[in-house]
């Protein structure tokens, strides 16, 4: 019991202090993961809607193929992009292995099919209240998937940051691609998990408690936006 | 001119079932025409099968206009619920004015002069989807107003609206029939298809029992079910 208390008061006097490192690991944690959920979002947003409102043969599958991918495991993906990029790989040239960019290649391929997943189900609820008044307007296709998911925003932020949530909180995957660099490459998760071997708990539950507090503060954001644009826009 | 509008024994079924066995009807410029029947008759299905919102199972249904998308421009539907897009009143209409590819000048002002002719200049500004549901309906109608149809399909437009509600709305579509659009309004109401219908269709089973101008079909129905249904509704109009 000692030992958690020593562990949190040192936790509370790190963050107090706020030092460069810890401040460091943090950004570089947000950096990683805003860049792999926008690059996600720009493709599986269109993808899930595009799956939402158009019939073809295969769909099916593709939709159980996505709702499967959502539970991609993370060292699986940490895996096959290690593989991709590391010098022998068919992208090794490019020489991103062990850098930020290869992180954030990591977190996007594990989160594209979450978003995709959870907004093609979104937009195909819409679909299905609008699809009469679409058509008989003449909305089909493109249109439509824009007008969709134009018109039921607010709810797509939901998808979105399931992805922010699941990227910033996975650490098998950055570990294997980004190698865990002091400086470099380190992030909260993978700072915490190795703090936590090492014995050093105030800076690994400091992180610990940001992390925490960031997908807090994201999801009230969010919740309040969505129930303020409810009771605006109906 | 799309108008006459031709089915030609079109049936239409579902998951093994027949809702409409094959039909055939001509429907012209003119009177405003009611399609009548109980729930569950086929009257929405008969309806979307002439707006082309279904495909019918058999038989073909043509306009007397071979572009499919003059066709589906000079048509409009409103429907027993309406679906507005989160933005405002005249935000929506112009949406329907841009998907017509009406030039991007006009949009605003016939938008504006549609929320008028339904009596909604005041909340043209208003979240769509925060109105009353009898504002909706009447916007639903502004929306169609706006893009000039020469046909206009209303599924049960007052089926869920209150008395007052329903008035305005059927004043509206009077106004519809005044300035020369095709009516096709199905109803389960008697009180509403002998205020608004010139002629009736009289839907039973998915059959098309019995065609008749609307005072000859309410004053003496030449069909059994037809008279039993105008019998039984009675007491509640």
């Amino acid at each position: 019991m000692d030992a958690i208390a020593e562990a949190l008061r040192g936790a509370i006097a790190l963050l107090a202090s706020w030092d460069t490192q810890l401040a460091g690991i943090v950004a570089l944690s947000l950096k990683v993961s805003l860049s792999a959920v926008l690059c996600a979002t720009l493709v599986a947003l269109p993808l899930g809607a595009a799956v939402a409102v158009t019939r073809f043969p295969g769909r099916r599958g593709l939709i159980v193929l996505l709702n499967a991918l959502m539970g991609l495991p993370p060292v699986v993906v940490g895996l096959v992009v290690y593989l991709l990029l590391s010098r022998a790989g068919p992208l090794g040239h490019a020489g991103l292995l062990f850098t930020p960019p290869a992180m954030v290649i990591a977190q996007t391929v594990l989160i594209l099919p979450l978003i995709a997943a959870l907004s093609r189900q979104a937009v195909e609820d819409a679909w299905v209240e609008y699809e009469e008044q679409l058509r008989s307007l003449g909305v089909t296709g493109l249109r439509a998937a824009l007008t969709l998911v134009w018109d039921i925003r607010f709810s797509l932020v939901t998808a979105v940051l399931a992805g922010l949530g699941r990227a910033s909180a996975e650490v098998g995957a950055v570990i294997m691609v980004g190698g865990n660099i002091d400086g470099v490459t380190r992030v909260m998760t993978t700072t915490i998990a190795l703090e936590t071997s090492k014995g050093d708990l105030p800076l690994a539950l400091s992180l610990g408690i940001v992390l925490i507090l960031l997908v807090l503060l994201l999801n009230t954001a969010a919740y309040l936006v969505k129930e303020a644009a409810q009771r605006r826009y109906g | 001119m799309i108008l006459p509008l031709k089915l030609d024994r079109v049936s239409f079924s579902a998951g093994g079932r027949e809702i409409i066995p094959p039909l055939s009807l001509e429907i012209g410029a003119g009177p405003a025409t009611v399609i009548l029947g109980a729930n569950g008759a086929g009257k929405s299905v008969l309806m979307r099968l002439m707006h082309g919102l279904l495909a019918p199972t058999g038989g073909r249904v043509t306009w007397n206009e071979t572009d499919a998308a003059r066709v589906r421009r000079q048509q409009a539907m409103v429907f027993q619920r309406p679906v507005m897009l989160r933005r405002s009143a005249l935000a929506n209409l112009v949406y329907a004015l841009k998907v017509a590819n009406v030039p991007a000048g006009q949009r605003e002002t016939r938008a504006l002069d549609s929320l008028k002719e339904v009596g909604l200049l005041q909340l043209a500004h208003r979240p769509a989807r925060v109105m009353s549901g009898g504002e909706q309906q009447r916007l639903a109608l502004a929306r169609a107003w706006a893009l000039h149809p020469e046909v206009l399909f209303l599924d049960e437009p007052t089926a869920s609206l209150d008395p007052s509600a329903t008035r305005e709305i059927e004043s509206v579509i009077r106004a519809f029939d005044a300035a020369g659009t095709k009516i096709v309004m199905a109803t389960h109401n008697l009180g509403q298809a002998r205020r608004l219908g010139d002629e009736v269709l009289y839907i039973h089973q998915g059959r098309l029992v019995e065609r008749a101008p609307a005072d000859t079909f309410f004053k003496s129905p030449s069909s059994a079910e037809a008279a039993a249904f105008i019998k039984g509704e009675l007491p509640w109009v």
